[in-house]
């Protein structure tokens, strides 16, 4: 048995319980709702562009701790990022929670590597993932996204 | 007390007798052995209906009421066996009023674009209540979209029963049809249907039940319920998935359009002319699931055995015992205190969201199911976009429930 800690991780929890960049922008440039039909997670995220670079992103919306958590810390990790770099990092990110062995010159997930113990509980790699992919479909100017 | 002697329960049922029935329950879950409590998704298949349809395609298999080969004819009795074990099993009046199909929602659609779509017009209403499932909603949707009727939705209190006030108000001239579970997937309530048929009928409104979540757990007498169709799915049953039941009053049957066209369903055809088949086979379209006939009528056979409110006793005395455990954890909010519940315990934990204690539970052996149920109006009423729910069989015990208690107290541990 894996141990719960190894998901639930006291970081994951902390920001759970108090995610930050948790607000709207009501004057972003892009914005996406990503929606988990299977669980009922829905989140929005919100980025003003500033050229090439993510000057600002936040979220809103409601999920478990580990999707919670997932886009708290996404947010924090990608502010000041370029379009590339920020995929790059959604790459890196995908292959840690699914439990794909990093390639040469993998992008530096930093804090964000508390996620690798999703990779042991596949039916929660779709809650890590629902904030970046939402991202995604901002970036994209697409308006929703499911994990589906 | 023995551990053996304290499993058996004031109705007199030996459950551990009953558990080695099931071969699926022998086994470890993460190292655990396994609690069951999803049952509202599906049930286990007791070693009866498994065999059932092992011994049906070792020795049986055949397609039916085609052949005069020997094999055809003993696959065609054995399948309409069935169909008189399923009357019986529904108390029906008459085996041609059992129409075989996929499931419960198969059953629903059939209703809905076979007699909706001959009885339901512009202008027309469709009743059906706060607390039904997708499968009793979205086909009624579809079916109004197309002709111009509009869905009226009786509201549900926050006990998660009814509204019969606010029911009998929503019901009038324009009803065409009342749709209404008969036990709520999500909340565990039993609605009282022969109440909610004697107002329909007084709007000669027929009414469709969506016994699903109520077969597995006390009679259904369909004749006793007056109800005009009644449906329920063979894998929430003891059966296997892939099947269910549509029960439908013959009167109304033999004025229905069929659903779908194919073989089986017709007595001649040209390309003049059609003749449709009798009743049932008027609405059994194709090469049925004959394997999975023969496993519902084990399934039923099996229940039947051991007696239905048997099995509803012993459910009641270890729902009781788990709503009392449960409800006494600090924290946890219950959605869904009907007076009247079966099977169904529903319940948040605080701010943690169920997919989080369905995965901690889950570490435990204990299969719980999280999420919105297919019932989301249900969970929009109640504020909350998902609940955590377990729901019990007749194979479940007090121990198992000990189980799942200690289970939430590890999700408030981790939480906190």
């Amino acid at each position: 048995m894996s141990d719960l800690r190894d998901l639930y991780q006291d970081v994951i929890l902390e920001h759970s319980k108090a995610p930050r960049n948790y607000r709207e922008q009501p004057a972003a440039n892009h914005k996406a709702e990503g929606f988990n039909p299977l669980c009922g997670d829905r989140f929005t995220v919100y980025i003003t562009m500033d050229g090439d670079s993510i000057r600002d992103i936040s979220f809103q919306g409601s999920g478990c701790a580990i999707s919670k958590a997932s886009a708290s810390m996404m947010t924090q990790l990608v502010k000041g990022k370029s379009v590339a770099e920020t995929e790059k990092l959604f790459d890196s990110f995908h292959k840690l929670v699914t439990g794909h062995a990093p390639s040469n010159g993998e992008a530096d997930l930093g804090k964000l590597a508390v996620f690798s113990g999703v990779s042991e509980y596949p039916a929660r790699v779709k809650c890590a993932t629902l904030a970046w992919h939402t991202l995604q479909a901002a970036l994209e100017g697409k308006q929703e996204t499911t994990t589906e | 007390m023995s551990i053996a002697a304290k499993s058996v329960s004031a109705a007199g049922f030996d459950v551990e007798r009953i558990r080695a029935d099931f071969p699926i329950l022998q086994q470890k879950v993460h190292g655990k052995p396994l609690v069951y409590l999803d049952n509202a998704a599906t049930t286990q298949k007791p070693r009866a209906v498994i065999d059932a349809i092992s011994r049906y395609y070792e020795g049986t298999n055949s397609n039916v009421h085609r052949g005069v080969h020997y094999l055809s004819e003993l696959a065609t009795a054995n399948y309409e066996a069935v169909r008189e074990t399923a009357r019986a099993f529904l108390n029906a009046a008459d085996h041609k009023e059992i129409i075989f199909v996929r499931g419960t929602t198969e059953a629903i659609n059939l209703v809905a674009q076979s007699y909706g779509r001959a009885n339901v017009h512009s202008g027309d209403e469709i009743l059906v209540t706060e607390m039904e499932h997708h499968s009793n909603i979205v086909p009624w949707q579809i079916l109004c979209r197309e002709c111009g009727a509009t869905i009226r939705v009786a509201p549900i209190n926050d006990a998660g029963e009814l509204d019969l006030d606010a029911f009998s108000k929503l019901l009038n001239a324009k009803t065409r049809l009342v749709a209404v579970t008969h036990v709520s997937n999500a909340l565990g309530t039993i609605n009282p249907i022969r109440r909610i048929v004697d107002m329909a009928h007084s709007f000669h409104a027929p009414v469709l039940v969506d016994g699903a979540q109520a077969v597995p757990h006390m009679k259904a007498d369909v004749q006793a319920l007056g109800c005009d169709f009644y449906a329920f799915s063979g894998h929430k049953v003891y059966g296997p998935t892939g099947v269910g039941v549509l029960y439908g009053k013959a009167a109304l049957l033999e004025k229905m359009p069929p659903y779908q066209g194919g073989g089986d369903m017709i007595i001649s055809v040209t390309f003049e002319k059609t003749v449709y088949n009798r009743l049932p086979y008027k609405f059994e379209a194709g090469t049925p699931d004959i394997a999975g006939v023969i496993g519902l009528g084990a399934a039923l056979n099996y229940v039947t055995r051991l007696g239905i409110e048997n099995i509803g006793a012993h459910e009641n005395e270890v729902v009781r015992y788990a709503t009392e455990a449960v409800a006494a954890i600090p924290g946890v909010r219950l959605i869904g205190t009907a007076k009247e519940k079966a099977s169904v315990l529903s319940f948040r934990l605080g701010e943690v969201h169920p997919h989080d204690i369905g995965t901690i539970l889950d570490q435990a052996g204990v299969a719980i199911r999280t999420g919105h149920h297919c019932s989301q109006p249900v969970m929009q009423h109640f504020g909350v976009e998902a609940t955590a729910r377990a729901s019990f069989a007749l194979y479940n015990t007090k121990e198992e429930v000990d189980v799942l208690v200690r289970s939430v107290e590890k999700v408030r541990e981790v939480f906190a």
